[in-house]
């Protein structure tokens, strides 16, 4: 199911360094994700697709900080062996306090540590991205339609990656040339005056984003031969980055069925232990 | 006024009677229990449980919270963080407390919608009534503080939009902001300070909560009838009641475990659908986000502090009247506290002889007005200020204030109300006695 669905971008998406417009258009498309919906989960082996995608691809400048390597393992996030994660660990350099008679030094990372900050000062942390982008606010901007398919930030992200278009005709014709790239899912970056209406209103989705399109497809080789193209690798990443986001999803979303199920049963049987007690009071039991 | 007129607690045995000479304890717990309570109460009457379970939650979950946060604008952000990632369980924890605060607001607003509809405030539980304002006064503080303290960009913000309301203020404004926030500016005095009350205030709610009880246990319940228990004697008052233990804590306790059920869903299958996606951001004063929206239960309030722009009329007469002192900005602030004193004075604009809404034919379409008033002025509270949402919310303030102010105290002269059932006991039967009541029903209600 891939509905292509054209959303206002709300506050929801906006954080804007302050050039931003105040409402733009932008495009985030529906991708139907295994995580979506009250029961559903993590596909293990589409988050160790995205890992693999962070680590050779974004990685060269945005940071994971709020993730520890010990996680990987989690049974219900990308399940990665003991061994191989300590190894993948190990590849880390962390700056570690304590070394070095307290001047503090750098040391390989092990699985107590977390993924380093970012390299580049611009690049915003990865970790909580997923849940601080809402792309979908439906119906009618209640946002209740996130009871089924999430609060779209994994698709913002997927949009994202994919969102890199030719500038559009308005902007072409420009003298000088907008900074950065065009992106018809990024909805607080520069927009040029050329491209608005007689209204003030953008004309075209999206703004420009200061990042490089960072995925062109084929960037990484899975050693299971999974495809990588573009979409295919936009929707990995997403899926790892909603992981690291919220890794206790899973957990949460069974203790929800449980108590659900649980607080349902006590209902009906406080409904018949009511009815049961009242029932010489109402009708028939009159003097 | 006398109580109702029921049985009290009786010791027998010796240690009993020793107990009782020292400290009534047991007879307290026996008179609450038993309480004698209309017997037609509907299900509009069990938010006060929902209520004081919820505070309950609150409470434990928070205790549980405070132990694993760390209240510094470095750390806060990550201790958060940590409780979502490493605390065992800390992640339903939390989503129980964030979504715990909607929780309190929505049976908070069907609860006074409820004594606004029935006439519960009026003579003789005003007492009930403004201390229930200050609890709700003392709820918005808390769970405003409470928002600050995960210090994300929201939580930053809000609190310089919020305390800088208090910088309207004229003379003095700028000088309380400052005492408020501990600092010029919102940082690591007002993040600490908000935590250390965050904790205080349930504690103080607490209290004012079983004030609250033990005014409503003086007066009697109100009921949807608004006709009083007979107190006439023990006997007159049996007919109109039942004890509270176990007609009513079985019948709250059933809406409890059905309100909770949808609470789970909520957290369990979309936690953050009430919060803002911009709080998963740390604070960060240098970058403003586009659109700063409190929460939802915030919102009709906030939507009457910037309803009063400067171009309306009444805004520019008071602002020529006090020689500049009230500007738009104090006029906002004003609009807003004002919204929620001229609720609190209900009790004395409302000058209907008759209690309930029920037998208040004119009064029900004013209501419902209000009701939708107040939704309406949820929805235009998140919307941007322009137009045709400026427009929206000058309407909605406006009918606001003219509902306590001109429509209550006119309504009451004005207004035909249809005569009430004698007793609770009339209408009680009229509901559930197919086969006839005791004595007639002057005029069945609904």
């Amino acid at each position: 199911m891939l509905r292509k669905l054209t959303l206002t971008a709300m506050a929801a998406l906006a954080i804007s360094a302050g050039a931003a417009a105040a409402e733009s258009e932008v495009e985030i498309v529906d991708f139907s994700f295994p995580f979506e919906g009250p029961f559903g989960s993590y596909d293990t082996l589409q988050l160790q697709r995205g890992l693999k995608i962070y680590t050779e691809v974004c990685a060269a400048c945005h940071g994971l900080t709020r993730v520890s390597f010990r996680t990987l393992s989690d049974e219900t996030g990308p399940a990665i062996p003991e061994d191989q994660m300590r190894a993948y660990a190990a590849n880390f350099e962390v700056f570690d306090k304590a070394l070095a008679d307290g001047a503090g030094d750098y040391r390989s990372a092990t699985p107590a540590d977390y993924f380093p900050p970012s390299s580049l000062a611009n690049a915003p942390d990865l970790s909580l991205m997923a849940k601080s982008r809402a792309g979908f606010h439906g119906p009618y901007g209640t946002g209740i339609s996130q009871f089924v398919n999430g609060m779209g930030g994994a698709e913002y992200i997927a949009s994202l990656m994919a969102g890199y278009h030719e500038e559009p005709a308005c902007a072409a014709e420009m003298e000088t040339p907008m900074d950065g790239y065009y992106n018809v899912a990024f909805a607080n970056g520069g927009f040029p005056d050329a491209c608005k209406d007689e209204n003030g209103h953008n004309a075209v989705p999206g703004s420009w984003i200061a990042m490089p399109p960072p995925l062109l497809g084929d960037d990484v080789t899975f050693d299971d031969g999974h495809e990588s193209t573009i979409e295919s690798e936009s929707q990995d990443v997403a899926a790892f980055l909603m992981w690291t986001a919220e890794p206790k999803m899973t957990a949460r979303k069974q203790a929800g069925l449980t108590g659900v199920l649980f607080l349902g049963l006590l209902s009906v049987l406080l409904y018949l232990t009511n009815k049961r007690i009242w029932a010489p009071h109402k009708k028939k039991s009159q003097k | 006024m006398a109580g109702i007129p029921h049985d009290h607690y009786e010791p027998k045995t010796g240690a009993e009677k020793w107990l009782h000479g020292r400290l009534p304890i047991v007879g307290l717990i026996y008179d609450t229990l038993f309480l004698p309570t209309p017997k037609n109460l509907n299900w509009m009457w069990i938010w006060g449980i929902v209520l004081t379970f919820t505070l309950a939650l609150q409470i434990a979950t928070g205790v549980v919270l405070v132990m694993h946060y760390t209240p510094q604008v470095d750390m806060a952000f990550a201790s958060v963080e940590h409780i979502m990632r490493n605390v065992n369980g800390g992640h339903m924890i939390r989503y129980f407390h964030a979504n715990g605060a909607s929780l309190f607001f929505v049976a908070v607003y069907l609860h006074m919608f409820r004594s606004l509809y029935y006439g519960s405030y009026k003579a003789p539980r005003e007492v009930t009534w403004i201390i229930g304002m200050l609890m709700y006064l003392m709820m918005m503080g808390t769970a405003f503080m409470g928002y600050v303290l995960p210090w994300g960009q929201m939580s930053f913000h809000g609190t310089a939009v919020i305390t800088g309301l208090f910088g309207a203020i004229p003379f003095v404004g700028e000088a309380i902001q400052t005492w408020l926030l501990g600092a010029g500016a919102v940082g690591q005095p007002a993040l600490n300070r908000f935590f250390s009350l965050h904790y205080l205030l349930p504690f103080i709610l607490l209290g004012l909560t079983l004030v609250h009880i033990w005014a409503f246990h003086t007066t009697g319940n109100n009921n949807p009838t608004g006709v009083e228990v007979r107190r006439t004697s023990k006997e007159d008052a049996e007919k109109d009641t039942l004890p509270f233990w176990p007609y009513f804590v079985m019948k709250d306790l059933f809406a409890l475990a059905v309100i909770l059920t949808v609470f789970m869903a909520i957290v369990g299958f979309m936690p953050n659908y009430l919060g803002h996606p911009d709080n998963y951001i740390p604070a960060n004063p240098l970058a403003t986000p586009a659109h700063i929206v409190p929460e939802w239960y915030f919102l009709p309030f906030y939507a009457i502090l910037r309803a009063f722009t400067a171009d309306v009329w009444a805004v520019q007469l008071v602002n020529w009247v006090s020689f500049g002192i009230i500007d738009a900005k104090f006029f906002g602030v004003l609009a807003m506290f004002g919204a929620i004193a001229v609720m609190a004075l209900a009790p004395w604009l409302d000058t209907s002889s008759v209690r309930s809404g029920r037998f208040r034919p004119t009064f029900k379409w004013w209501f419902a007005l209000l009701c939708v008033d107040f939704i309406v002025l949820m929805w235009v509270g998140a919307q941007p200020a322009e137009f045709p949402y400026d427009w929206i919310s000058l309407i909605a303030a406006t009918y606001w204030f003219a509902y306590f102010l001109i429509i209550l105290p006119l309504l009451g002269v004005m207004e035909k109300p249809l005569a009430t059932p004698a007793t609770i006991e009339d209408d009680f039967n009229a509901h559930y006695a197919p086969t006839g009541g005791t004595t007639t029903i002057v005029n069945p209600a609904e």
